[in-house]
């Protein structure tokens, strides 16, 4: 490998941080640049939601651990804003152009913002997404707010809640869905952990729809829902999910929309007649590409391990010493709320049933093991860690579903569920 | 802003700790070896310090050799020099 060869990896998150890792493991010994929107090195996000809300940690002792020596060259603070194939360059917000040879996409996603920029821009008015978030959000929290109204009751919004009651903060969770995280566990599963979580003291308001926030002298005092009512509280977090920074690329002739930027079997990223492009890869959240475990189907995952594993399969690739097979580890995530920790391996999406396959929603812990014709596709775990890995394994080989097997305390006469998507 | 960093980008001297939370399945043996840096509220949420002093390496290295799933992760940026 020619040692003048000039890496460029757009997106200082986790999945660039591992990419660059393993680049360099793999081998790469030319130029390494890292470029990153906020001017922070590389940290850890999952810790934000839960630490640092609480108190427990500051936001900036989140820096993530690393690999990495001397020899790189940070570019922070100052986002991409294009990328030119023809020329082979990245182009920066403040006008620079960095050649590259190899290019790693890893720019992750940005908060969804509320949708009235206005109201929006209310003190008391919070997205999470960034280190800079959490700890304004933190310092509000500490404050000692009358009420918090957290608004989307997904994955990030039921950490917030929950973590609101664990400080003893009065909180509202609204969700114009039947229950928290029906999106993702479907409504069946996602009412037993609302259940949960109500009683905790989260004031849930499923099938609830926030109109308008009103603000009086800068500061948000109440929020209005469709077809009346209001929320009085001082805070007000948005949590109605991510949007994939891909804008930067347009017009660079690549296969990229809202849901990402495609990239073939082997990590590459597709143009728009859909050829690979040997020196681009894309990693993390914003990759869009086929899952050999889901038949081919295209997705895009916000998930930490993703990030990681997905990035080290790019490093290498770019190094130009490709993994023996195409990039399809079993999606995993966890999400701590509150007290309670729900964990995931696989995906619910297009789950026709579900089963209680271990414990009891009604102690607070169980395995939920989704299935979709007849086959094992997900696993959820609550409170129950240490079973998930025997259900993930289910999911791995796509066992048949329901499963056999019978653990002691599995409920007898196991009942299929409606997972309950709509 | 342009920074290439002297030796330790982004990370000041000191102990840099990230557990994977998909690996632990709150065994809790950090908690022994560490109990001022790790520990498990509820069932099974493990809160942690990323950023432990330095002359508390040698709880953390205990930590990280105990954990069964080997969720621990330690950067050891040296003794402060």
């Amino acid at each position: 490998m020619a040692a003048l060869e000039r890496a460029v990896i757009v997106g200082a998150g986790l999945a660039g941080l591992r990419g660059a890792e393993a680049l360099r493991e793999a081998g790469f010994s030319g130029s390494l640049t890292i470029v990153g929107a906020e001017p922070h090195f590389p940290y850890d996000r999952p810790p934000l939601s839960k630490h640092v809300l609480a108190g427990a940690i500051p936001a900036e002792s989140t820096a993530l651990p690393h690999g990495l020596d001397a020899d790189v060259d940070w570019q922070l603070g100052t986002p991409a804003a294009g990328l030119d194939r023809r020329a082979g360059t990245v182009r920066l917000a403040d006008g620079r152009a960095l050649p590259y040879d190899r290019l790693l996409i890893a720019t992750g996603t940005r908060a969804r913002p509320w949708p009235n920029p206005h109201e929006g821009r209310l003190a008391g008015v919070f997205t999470l997404r960034g280190r800079d978030d959490a700890a304004a959000l933190r310092r509000a929290l500490a404050a000692g707010p009358r009420r918090v109204l957290v608004i989307g009751g997904g994955f990030i919004g039921c950490e917030v809640a929950s973590l609101c009651r664990k400080l003893d903060l009065p909180v509202t969770l609204v969700d114009p869905g039947p229950t928290p995280l029906a999106r993702v566990l479907g409504r069946t599963i996602g009412a037993f952990i609302g259940a949960i979580h109500a009683g905790h003291g989260v004031d849930l308001r499923c099938g609830t729809e926030i109109e308008w926030l009103e603000g009086a002298g800068g500061r948000l005092v109440r929020a209005h829902c469709v077809g009346g009512g209001r929320i009085e509280a001082d805070i007000a977090v948005v949590a109605l999910g991510a949007v994939r920074n891909t804008e930067w690329l347009d017009g660079a002739g690549l296969s990229v929309d809202p849901g990402g930027v495609d990239c073939d079997g082997a990590g590459h990223v597709l143009d728009a007649e859909g050829q690979s492009d040997p020196q681009i890869a894309a990693a993390g959240d914003v990759a869009r590409f086929p899952h050999p475990l889901y038949d081919g189907r295209r997705v895009a995952l916000e998930h930490w391990s993703h990030a990681v594993a997905q990035a080290a399969h790019a490093g290498r690739l770019l190094a130009g010493a490709p993994p023996d097979a195409a990039y399809g580890a079993m999606p995993t995530f966890w999400s701590t709320q509150g007290d309670l920790v729900v964990k995931s391996a696989g995906l619910t999406q297009g789950a026709d049933a579900v089963v209680i396959a271990q414990g009891n929603p009604a102690t607070g812990r169980f395995i939920a093991l989704y299935g979709r014709a007849g086959r094992c596709i997900a696993a959820v775990s609550v409170d129950s860690a240490r079973w998930l890995p025997a259900h993930a394994e289910l999911v791995a080989a796509g066992a048949p579903f329901p499963p056999a097997g019978a653990a002691t305390d599995r409920p007898k006469g196991v009942a299929i569920l409606d997972p309950g998507f709509s | 802003m342009s920074t290439r960093a002297d030796a330790s980008p982004g990370s000041p001297p000191g102990l840099r700790v990230s557990v994977d939370l998909n690996l632990c399945q709150a065994y809790a043996q950090c908690c022994y070896a560490a109990p001022r840096h790790f520990r498990i509220e509820g069932h099974e949420a493990l809160f942690y310090d990323p950023a432990p002093a330095a002359q508390d390496r040698d709880d953390i290295e205990r930590a990280r050799v105990a954990c069964p799933v080997q969720a621990i992760r330690v950067e050891d940026r040296g003794r402060g020099a």
